[in-house]
């Protein structure tokens, strides 16, 4: 019997495509980096079920706030391969001009916001979107993504607060991978669980399986109701594992066990929505091998394509500062073009 | 035309800004059923209705994150941080996101918000609700900073923050809110941003001050004017974007200087001011560049007449810059 929000087949293998697409990108990204290809990579292996049954569970007018980890809502949200790269070179053709590290991205179009490094402070800004959404009467909702260290931050209480005030239609998509770098869930917080926060604030926490795509989909979609039927905000705990480091610059070995990885191995969600997509008869293995292979393709051509471009033009140092330039951007410009044309400056 | 104080002229410009564009939304503490607790807000709850004028939560962070977000969806908020002494919570807010929207996304995330915020000593504040930090914010890139010092100027920069396309921190000389008063235009209309204004024309020494210090700074100069000595006063009304040629112009012409402000004087936004005029005009100085700030000290409170400089002071530095060989 299905319920309000199960995923149709076609979603379930739909999610399974992007999945196994974001976890071939991913691989790609790290490696990337280890060859000095491009400068930074984080990571988000382990964690796509929640990310891409989240995305997909969600309206194309909704909108993303990501923290820098949420490769598999952006695919979910139909932002191309190439673009990422784009993002990921640094280069002439990303859209972002090459300002910030690699997976900081965002884009208008896809009501994606460009994510920031500091912790927690989209989870304000979402609901910032949500009550101006509220305000112009669209039926629109607002998901930050955070992990379970932004829990502790001021912004989270702060954004929590005001939605439950203003019954801001907000779902504050909490990916509980285990870890905020070195320090356990455990260190994080004695609330026995991060979903009864939401609780205090007057609305609705609830944990869901996060590495089990179709429970993470059917937890936001019925948030997602609620919020566009005006009953406002929900807290959806993801439980889910970061297999990977944080970011490229992280050894996890440092602080946690390979006993405890290896037990996250064997609830991969990748693996494991195969095993079902194939219990059900809605995929075999011939199948599933081949959706693997096309996206190792899709994703080298991405990186092909990605990597022709050459860096971004120096004069677009100083565009973006201000809508217009000031008089001391432009003097500022100016001087540093010309030391570029005599070659003292070498891009 | 009517004479207003220059709390009434922001009122006036939240007003106006509000009949003109639904965008327009406020946000803060205090500001919806009670006016503000300087009563900036008055009347604009019952005008506008709760939907306009938001009472929020006591969270700086929240205001100013909250701000940005509607921002982002469209809307024009215009957020009231009640002391610029409790706008430290939403640093990061105003730092790492507003200031940074526009650049780090290519220009796709403006982040169109007016942070007001009454700044400032000279009303028995103490630490925690006199001080003036502008330094802090313009020294961060892709925010602006406004600071009026009359009714008419504080209307008009408004009206253009509140339509200006980026961060704007308005600070408002919480001091002279009742005693600066002055005709101000009715309507829609808008001072640009970055046009320094000639408070008093002279022809000895170039006095730059902004802001509570403009009027102190009037008075000096006519405390020196009964010796003989003409100082020109420039109001400089934005801080970020500079009106550097009406500073290197001033100087130009009466080639000596001295900059007036609240802030400590170590860092303080003189230091860019006496940086300028050494870069640019030089050789048209005939005496050092001369500030006349706030103490290196935490705001005090018994002592803060002695702390603020006075008319006293200023008039005495600008005579020595005036008369020095």
């Amino acid at each position: 019997m299905s319920e309000v929000g199960d995923p149709s087949k076609e979603t379930m293998l739909r999610g399974f495509r992007l999945m196994v697409l974001g976890r071939a990108a991913d691989e790609r990204g790290t490696n990337l980096q280890r060859q000095g290809r491009i400068g930074f990579y984080v990571p988000m292996n382990g964690q796509e079920a929640a990310q891409v049954g989240c995305g997909l569970a969600l309206d194309a007018q909704d909108w993303i706030l990501p923290a820098y980890r949420e490769l598999g809502v952006a695919l979910a949200r139909g932002i191309p391969l190439k673009t990422l790269f784009d993002q990921f070179f640094g280069n002439s053709a990303d859209l972002l001009k090459g300002r910030q590290m690699p997976c900081h991205y965002g884009y208008r179009d896809y009501r994606y916001i460009t994510a920031s490094s500091p912790i927690g402070t989209q989870i304000v800004l979402a609901t910032g979107i949500a009550a101006a959404s509220l305000y112009k009467g669209e039926k629109v909702v607002s998901v930050p993504f955070f992990g379970d260290g932004a829990t502790s931050s001021s912004d989270f209480h702060a954004g929590m607060n005001f939605a439950g005030v203003y019954k801001a239609p907000v779902i504050f998509f909490l990916q509980n991978n285990g870890w905020a770098i070195s320090l356990p869930r455990e260190k994080q917080t004695r609330s026995p669980t991060l979903a009864e926060k939401a609780e205090a604030y007057g609305f609705p926490g609830v944990q869901v399986d996060g590495n089990d795509f179709a429970a993470v989909y059917k937890a936001v979609s019925q948030a997602r109701a609620r919020a566009v039927a005006g009953e406002g905000p929900t807290l959806i705990e993801a439980l889910t594992f970061r297999m990977g480091p944080h970011s490229t610059s992280d050894d996890p070995t440092r602080y946690r066990k390979s006993e405890v990885v290896a037990s996250w191995r064997e609830k991969d969600p990748i693996d494991r929505l195969q095993s079902e997509l194939i219990a059900k008869g809605w995929l075999d293995e011939a199948g599933a091998e081949k959706i693997h292979e096309e996206a190792k393709l899709e994703v080298q051509s991405a990186i092909d394509a990605a990597e022709k471009s050459p860096p971004p033009d120096p004069s677009t140092l100083f565009d973006d500062v201000f809508k217009e330039p000031t008089s001391l951007l432009e003097e500022q410009r100016r001087e540093f073009l010309e030391m570029v044309s005599q070659g003292v400056l070498r891009p | 035309m009517t004479e207003v104080t220059l709390i009434q002229a922001v009122n006036q410009a939240l007003k106006v800004a509000m009949a003109k564009d639904p965008d327009v939304i406020l946000l803060g503490e205090d500001i919806g059923v009670n006016g503000g607790v300087f009563r900036a807000t008055d009347g604009l709850y019952k005008e506008f209705g709760e939907k306009r004028v938001l009472d929020t939560p006591l969270s700086e962070n929240g205001i100013v994150g909250m701000a940005i977000g509607m921002a982002l969806q469209g809307l024009k908020p215009v957020a009231e941080i009640q002391f610029m002494d409790f706008i430290y919570p939403a640093f990061d807010q105003i730092v790492s996101e507003a200031a940074k929207f526009r650049y780090r996304s290519g220009g796709e995330f403006p982040a169109h918000i007016v942070l007001r915020t009454p700044y400032g000593g000279g009303i028995k504040g103490g630490l925690y609700h006199s001080q003036s930090t502008e330094q802090l914010f313009t020294s961060t890139p892709g925010i602006k900073v406004v600071i009026p010092s009359t009714p008419a100027d504080a209307k008009g920069l408004l009206l253009s923050a509140i339509f200006d396309e980026d961060p704007v921190l308005f600070m408002e000389p919480k001091r002279i809110y009742r005693t600066a008063t002055g005709e101000v235009p009715a309507g829609d209309v808008r001072i640009p941003f970055g046009k320094a204004r000639i408070a008093k024309e002279g022809s000895d020494v170039s006095v730059f001050a902004y802001g509570s210090m403009v009027p102190q700074t009037l008075q000096a100069a006519n405390v020196v004017e009964k010796m003989g000595i003409h100082a020109e006063v420039v109001d400089l009304r934005t801080l970020v974007p500079l009106d550097v040629d009406a500073i290197v112009a001033s100087v130009e012409k009466t080639g000596r200087a001295v900059i007036v402000h609240e802030a400590p004087k170590f860092s303080g936004f003189g230091a860019e001011l006496s940086a300028t005029i050494s870069e640019r005009c030089l050789y048209s100085l005939k005496a050092p560049v001369l500030r006349i700030t706030g103490y290196d000290t935490p705001f005090p409170y018994a002592l803060e007449n002695l702390y603020l400089p006075s008319v006293d002071r200023i008039a005495r530095g600008i005579e020595r810059t005036a008369t020095s060989a």
